[in-house]
Protein backbone atom coordinates (compact mmCIF):
# COMPACT_ATOMS: atom_id res chain seq x y z
CA UNK A 1 0.00 0.00 0.00
CA UNK A 2 1.14 3.25 -1.02
CA UNK A 3 -0.61 5.02 1.18
CA UNK A 4 -0.19 5.22 5.39
CA UNK A 5 -3.35 6.48 6.07
CA UNK A 6 -4.36 4.24 9.46
CA UNK A 7 -6.57 1.64 8.29
CA UNK A 8 -8.02 1.23 12.15
CA UNK A 9 -11.22 1.83 13.10
CA UNK A 10 -11.29 4.87 15.76
CA UNK A 11 -14.14 5.27 17.68
CA UNK A 12 -14.52 8.55 19.10
CA UNK A 13 -16.92 11.01 20.75
CA UNK A 14 -16.49 14.41 19.30
CA UNK A 15 -19.68 16.34 21.58
CA UNK A 16 -21.58 15.08 24.13
CA UNK A 17 -24.15 13.73 22.05
CA UNK A 18 -22.07 12.14 19.11
CA UNK A 19 -20.14 9.22 18.22
CA UNK A 20 -17.55 8.77 15.76
CA UNK A 21 -16.66 6.33 13.95
CA UNK A 22 -13.55 6.56 11.48
CA UNK A 23 -11.72 3.92 8.72
CA UNK A 24 -10.16 4.66 5.76
CA UNK A 25 -10.52 1.63 2.54
CA UNK A 26 -8.14 1.12 -0.42
CA UNK A 27 -10.49 2.47 -3.49
CA UNK A 28 -11.75 5.63 -4.59
CA UNK A 29 -14.79 7.40 -2.86
CA UNK A 30 -17.27 6.54 -5.96
CA UNK A 31 -16.60 3.03 -5.33
CA UNK A 32 -17.31 3.01 -1.66
CA UNK A 33 -20.36 5.31 -2.26
CA UNK A 34 -21.81 2.39 -4.55
CA UNK A 35 -21.10 -0.16 -1.66
CA UNK A 36 -22.66 2.06 0.94
CA UNK A 37 -25.62 2.78 -1.03
CA UNK A 38 -26.44 0.24 -3.10
CA UNK A 39 -28.72 -2.91 -1.57
CA UNK A 40 -26.99 -5.56 -3.33
CA UNK A 41 -23.57 -4.73 -2.21
CA UNK A 42 -24.60 -3.45 1.07
CA UNK A 43 -25.77 -7.09 2.09
CA UNK A 44 -22.69 -8.01 1.56
CA UNK A 45 -20.69 -6.49 4.07
CA UNK A 46 -23.06 -4.82 6.49
CA UNK A 47 -23.66 -6.63 9.90
CA UNK A 48 -23.47 -10.31 8.89
CA UNK A 49 -23.04 -11.14 12.44
CA UNK A 50 -22.22 -15.06 13.52
CA UNK A 51 -25.33 -16.78 13.25
CA UNK A 52 -27.52 -14.01 11.99
CA UNK A 53 -29.16 -13.61 8.32
CA UNK A 54 -30.38 -10.62 6.07
CA UNK A 55 -33.95 -10.87 6.30
CA UNK A 56 -34.64 -7.34 4.62
CA UNK A 57 -32.09 -4.86 3.18
CA UNK A 58 -34.25 -1.78 0.82
CA UNK A 59 -32.20 0.99 0.30
CA UNK A 60 -34.32 4.16 -1.26
CA UNK A 61 -31.22 6.55 -1.55
CA UNK A 62 -32.41 9.94 -2.14
CA UNK A 63 -33.59 12.78 -0.42
CA UNK A 64 -36.99 11.89 1.37
CA UNK A 65 -36.42 8.42 0.31
CA UNK A 66 -36.75 5.58 3.23
CA UNK A 67 -34.96 2.60 4.12
CA UNK A 68 -35.04 -0.70 5.82
CA UNK A 69 -32.47 -3.18 7.24
CA UNK A 70 -33.33 -6.54 9.17
CA UNK A 71 -31.38 -9.53 10.34
CA UNK A 72 -32.50 -13.01 11.75
CA UNK A 73 -30.84 -14.37 14.02
CA UNK A 74 -31.10 -17.46 16.40
CA UNK A 75 -33.86 -18.76 18.08
CA UNK A 76 -35.70 -17.07 15.80
CA UNK A 77 -34.09 -13.62 17.35
CA UNK A 78 -34.53 -10.40 14.94
CA UNK A 79 -32.65 -7.05 14.72
CA UNK A 80 -34.22 -4.15 12.71
CA UNK A 81 -33.48 -0.81 12.27
CA UNK A 82 -34.39 1.43 9.20
CA UNK A 83 -35.10 5.47 8.42
CA UNK A 84 -35.64 8.17 5.71
CA UNK A 85 -32.65 9.82 4.29
CA UNK A 86 -31.92 13.22 4.42
CA UNK A 87 -29.33 14.37 2.35
CA UNK A 88 -27.75 12.62 -0.74
CA UNK A 89 -24.44 13.71 -2.39
CA UNK A 90 -23.11 10.79 -4.36
CA UNK A 91 -19.85 10.11 -3.09
CA UNK A 92 -19.44 12.54 -0.48
CA UNK A 93 -21.98 12.35 2.01
CA UNK A 94 -25.11 10.72 3.22
CA UNK A 95 -27.24 12.02 5.83
CA UNK A 96 -30.02 9.61 7.37
CA UNK A 97 -32.24 9.20 10.40
CA UNK A 98 -32.00 6.05 12.12
CA UNK A 99 -34.31 3.91 14.30
CA UNK A 100 -34.06 0.67 15.83
CA UNK A 101 -37.34 -1.54 15.78
CA UNK A 102 -36.95 -1.95 19.58
CA UNK A 103 -35.41 1.37 20.54
CA UNK A 104 -34.56 1.97 23.69
CA UNK A 105 -34.10 6.01 23.70
CA UNK A 106 -36.07 8.53 22.68
CA UNK A 107 -36.42 9.66 19.36
CA UNK A 108 -34.51 9.36 16.16
CA UNK A 109 -30.44 8.96 16.10
CA UNK A 110 -29.36 11.15 12.81
CA UNK A 111 -26.23 9.35 11.00
CA UNK A 112 -23.77 11.67 8.87
CA UNK A 113 -21.62 9.77 6.66
CA UNK A 114 -18.70 11.99 4.71
CA UNK A 115 -16.35 10.09 1.93
CA UNK A 116 -13.46 12.12 1.32
CA UNK A 117 -10.74 10.65 -0.73
CA UNK A 118 -6.80 11.08 -1.03
CA UNK A 119 -4.44 9.31 -2.88
CA UNK A 120 -6.94 6.83 -4.23
CA UNK A 121 -7.94 6.29 -0.95
CA UNK A 122 -11.19 6.64 0.82
CA UNK A 123 -11.71 7.59 4.65
CA UNK A 124 -15.45 7.28 5.65
CA UNK A 125 -16.18 9.22 8.69
CA UNK A 126 -19.75 8.04 10.28
CA UNK A 127 -20.82 10.39 13.18
CA UNK A 128 -23.93 9.09 15.01
CA UNK A 129 -26.22 12.05 16.56
CA UNK A 130 -28.50 11.25 19.50
CA UNK A 131 -30.90 13.45 21.08
CA UNK A 132 -29.16 13.96 24.31
CA UNK A 133 -26.06 12.86 26.04
CA UNK A 134 -27.76 10.27 28.30
CA UNK A 135 -29.02 8.68 25.06
CA UNK A 136 -25.65 9.04 23.06
CA UNK A 137 -23.71 7.51 26.84
CA UNK A 138 -26.60 4.96 26.94
CA UNK A 139 -26.05 3.42 23.58
CA UNK A 140 -21.96 4.30 23.55
CA UNK A 141 -21.50 3.97 26.94
CA UNK A 142 -18.22 4.98 27.20
CA UNK A 143 -16.83 7.14 29.85
CA UNK A 144 -17.98 11.06 28.42
CA UNK A 145 -14.88 12.71 27.92
CA UNK A 146 -12.01 10.48 27.67
CA UNK A 147 -13.53 8.62 24.73
CA UNK A 148 -13.52 5.06 23.66
CA UNK A 149 -10.16 4.05 23.82
CA UNK A 150 -9.68 5.39 27.27
CA UNK A 151 -12.91 3.85 28.61
CA UNK A 152 -11.22 0.23 26.83
CA UNK A 153 -7.97 1.23 28.98
CA UNK A 154 -9.45 1.79 32.20
CA UNK A 155 -11.93 -1.69 31.75
CA UNK A 156 -8.83 -3.33 30.99
CA UNK A 157 -6.95 -2.24 34.03
CA UNK A 158 -10.22 -2.58 36.34
CA UNK A 159 -10.09 -6.17 34.59
CA UNK A 160 -6.61 -6.94 35.00
CA UNK A 161 -6.31 -5.86 38.66
CA UNK A 162 -9.73 -7.79 39.66
CA UNK A 163 -8.72 -11.02 38.28
CA UNK A 164 -5.27 -10.52 39.63
CA UNK A 165 -6.55 -9.48 43.07
CA UNK B 1 -26.27 0.94 12.93
CA UNK B 2 -24.70 -1.06 15.86
CA UNK B 3 -25.31 -4.16 17.07
CA UNK B 4 -27.43 -3.66 20.07
CA UNK B 5 -30.60 -6.15 19.98
CA UNK B 6 -28.77 -8.93 19.86
CA UNK B 7 -26.49 -10.91 22.43
CA UNK B 8 -28.01 -11.60 26.13
CA UNK B 9 -26.73 -8.73 28.13
CA UNK B 10 -28.95 -7.83 30.60
CA UNK B 11 -29.53 -4.45 29.48
CA UNK B 12 -30.68 -2.42 32.06
CA UNK B 13 -28.23 -3.51 34.29
CA UNK B 14 -25.52 -2.81 31.20
CA UNK B 15 -26.93 0.98 31.21
CA UNK B 16 -26.68 0.82 35.10
CA UNK B 17 -23.25 0.17 34.65
CA UNK B 18 -22.24 2.60 31.83
CA UNK B 19 -24.33 5.40 33.63
CA UNK B 20 -22.01 4.80 36.82
CA UNK B 21 -18.89 5.24 34.71
CA UNK B 22 -20.15 8.08 32.72
CA UNK B 23 -18.28 9.84 35.61
CA UNK B 24 -14.96 10.68 36.65
CA UNK B 25 -14.79 10.45 40.17
CA UNK B 26 -16.97 6.87 40.05
CA UNK B 27 -13.86 5.58 37.86
CA UNK B 28 -11.18 7.27 39.95
CA UNK B 29 -13.35 5.59 42.99
CA UNK B 30 -13.42 2.35 41.16
CA UNK B 31 -9.59 2.72 40.36
CA UNK B 32 -9.09 3.02 43.64
CA UNK B 33 -10.87 0.09 44.30
CA UNK B 34 -9.37 -1.62 42.15
CA UNK B 35 -5.92 -2.01 44.09
CA UNK B 36 -8.05 -3.33 46.67
CA UNK B 37 -11.25 -2.40 49.38
CA UNK B 38 -11.26 0.86 51.02
CA UNK B 39 -13.82 2.27 53.59
CA UNK B 40 -15.46 5.36 52.74
CA UNK B 41 -13.09 7.83 54.42
CA UNK B 42 -10.13 6.67 52.78
CA UNK B 43 -12.03 6.67 49.22
CA UNK B 44 -13.07 10.56 50.39
CA UNK B 45 -9.09 11.94 50.85
CA UNK B 46 -8.12 12.10 47.26
CA UNK B 47 -11.02 14.20 46.34
CA UNK B 48 -12.02 17.85 46.79
CA UNK B 49 -15.20 16.73 47.75
CA UNK B 50 -17.36 16.01 51.15
CA UNK B 51 -17.50 12.25 52.13
CA UNK B 52 -21.36 13.08 51.52
CA UNK B 53 -20.86 13.53 48.08
CA UNK B 54 -18.42 10.67 47.70
CA UNK B 55 -21.35 8.31 49.37
CA UNK B 56 -23.25 9.40 47.04
CA UNK B 57 -21.61 8.01 43.90
CA UNK B 58 -20.90 5.09 46.45
CA UNK B 59 -24.05 4.76 46.23
CA UNK B 60 -24.61 4.78 42.07
CA UNK B 61 -21.68 2.15 42.02
CA UNK B 62 -23.50 0.16 44.39
CA UNK B 63 -26.71 -0.02 42.77
CA UNK B 64 -25.19 -0.23 39.40
CA UNK B 65 -23.36 -4.00 41.28
CA UNK B 66 -20.15 -2.26 40.71
CA UNK B 67 -18.87 -2.64 43.84
CA UNK B 68 -20.13 -3.99 47.04
CA UNK B 69 -19.79 -4.00 51.06
CA UNK B 70 -17.22 -6.43 52.71
CA UNK B 71 -18.31 -7.87 55.97
CA UNK B 72 -16.50 -5.92 58.34
CA UNK B 73 -19.10 -3.81 60.11
CA UNK B 74 -16.94 -1.15 61.63
CA UNK B 75 -15.01 -0.24 58.67
CA UNK B 76 -17.91 -0.59 55.81
CA UNK B 77 -14.96 -1.14 53.19
CA UNK B 78 -16.51 -1.14 49.64
CA UNK B 79 -15.01 -3.11 47.01
CA UNK B 80 -14.67 -3.76 43.24
CA UNK B 81 -17.20 -6.45 41.76
CA UNK B 82 -15.59 -7.47 38.49
CA UNK B 83 -18.84 -8.85 36.65
CA UNK B 84 -20.68 -5.98 35.88
CA UNK B 85 -17.57 -4.98 34.52
CA UNK B 86 -16.82 -7.87 32.30
CA UNK B 87 -20.24 -7.23 30.33
CA UNK B 88 -19.75 -3.47 30.20
CA UNK B 89 -16.56 -4.71 28.54
CA UNK B 90 -17.78 -7.71 26.58
CA UNK B 91 -20.51 -5.06 24.94
CA UNK B 92 -18.15 -2.31 23.94
CA UNK B 93 -15.99 -4.98 22.19
CA UNK B 94 -19.35 -6.02 20.25
CA UNK B 95 -19.71 -2.91 19.44
CA UNK B 96 -16.06 -2.26 18.05
CA UNK B 97 -16.23 -6.44 16.59
CA UNK B 98 -19.60 -5.17 14.90
CA UNK B 99 -17.87 -2.73 12.66
CA UNK B 100 -14.65 -4.20 12.17
CA UNK B 101 -16.10 -7.48 10.94
CA UNK B 102 -18.28 -5.40 8.76
CA UNK B 103 -15.57 -2.66 7.33
CA UNK B 104 -13.21 -5.67 7.12
CA UNK B 105 -15.59 -7.32 4.30
CA UNK B 106 -16.50 -3.82 2.77
CA UNK B 107 -12.22 -4.40 2.14
CA UNK B 108 -13.05 -7.23 0.26
CA UNK B 109 -16.02 -6.58 -1.96
CA UNK B 110 -14.07 -3.07 -3.06
CA UNK B 111 -11.05 -5.02 -3.83
CA UNK B 112 -13.25 -6.90 -6.15
CA UNK B 113 -15.12 -4.01 -7.53
CA UNK B 114 -11.71 -2.35 -8.68
CA UNK B 115 -10.98 -5.58 -9.72
CA UNK B 116 -13.88 -5.55 -11.99
CA UNK B 117 -13.51 -2.12 -13.41
CA UNK B 118 -9.95 -3.17 -14.18
CA UNK B 119 -10.48 -6.04 -16.10
CA UNK B 120 -13.18 -3.86 -17.77
CA UNK B 121 -10.73 -1.08 -18.68
CA UNK B 122 -7.27 -1.99 -18.32
CA UNK B 123 -5.22 1.22 -17.24
CA UNK B 124 -7.48 1.14 -14.36
CA UNK B 125 -8.72 4.45 -14.36
CA UNK B 126 -9.61 5.33 -10.28
CA UNK B 127 -12.73 7.63 -11.84
CA UNK B 128 -14.55 3.87 -12.99
CA UNK B 129 -16.30 2.89 -10.05
CA UNK B 130 -19.81 3.12 -11.48
CA UNK B 131 -20.03 -0.71 -12.64
CA UNK B 132 -23.57 -1.31 -12.88
CA UNK B 133 -23.89 -4.90 -12.17
CA UNK B 134 -27.06 -6.20 -11.03
CA UNK B 135 -26.85 -9.11 -8.75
Amino acid sequence: MSSTTKKSLEITTPSDEEIRITRSFDAPRMMVWDAYTRPELVKRWLGQMPGWSWAECEMDVRVGGKYRWAWRGPEGAELGLGGVYREVVPGERLVSTERYDQSWYEGDAVGTVVFTEAQGRTTLVTTLRYGSKQIRDSVLQSPATSGMESGYALLDELLASTTAA
Amino acid sequence: MQPSGYGNLSDGRLDATFAALADPTRRAILARLASGEASVRELTEPFAMSQAAVSKHLKVLERAGLISRAQDAQRRPRRLEAEPLAEANEWLERYRQFWEDSYGRLDVLLAEMKQATTTKRPRGGSRATTKRKGR
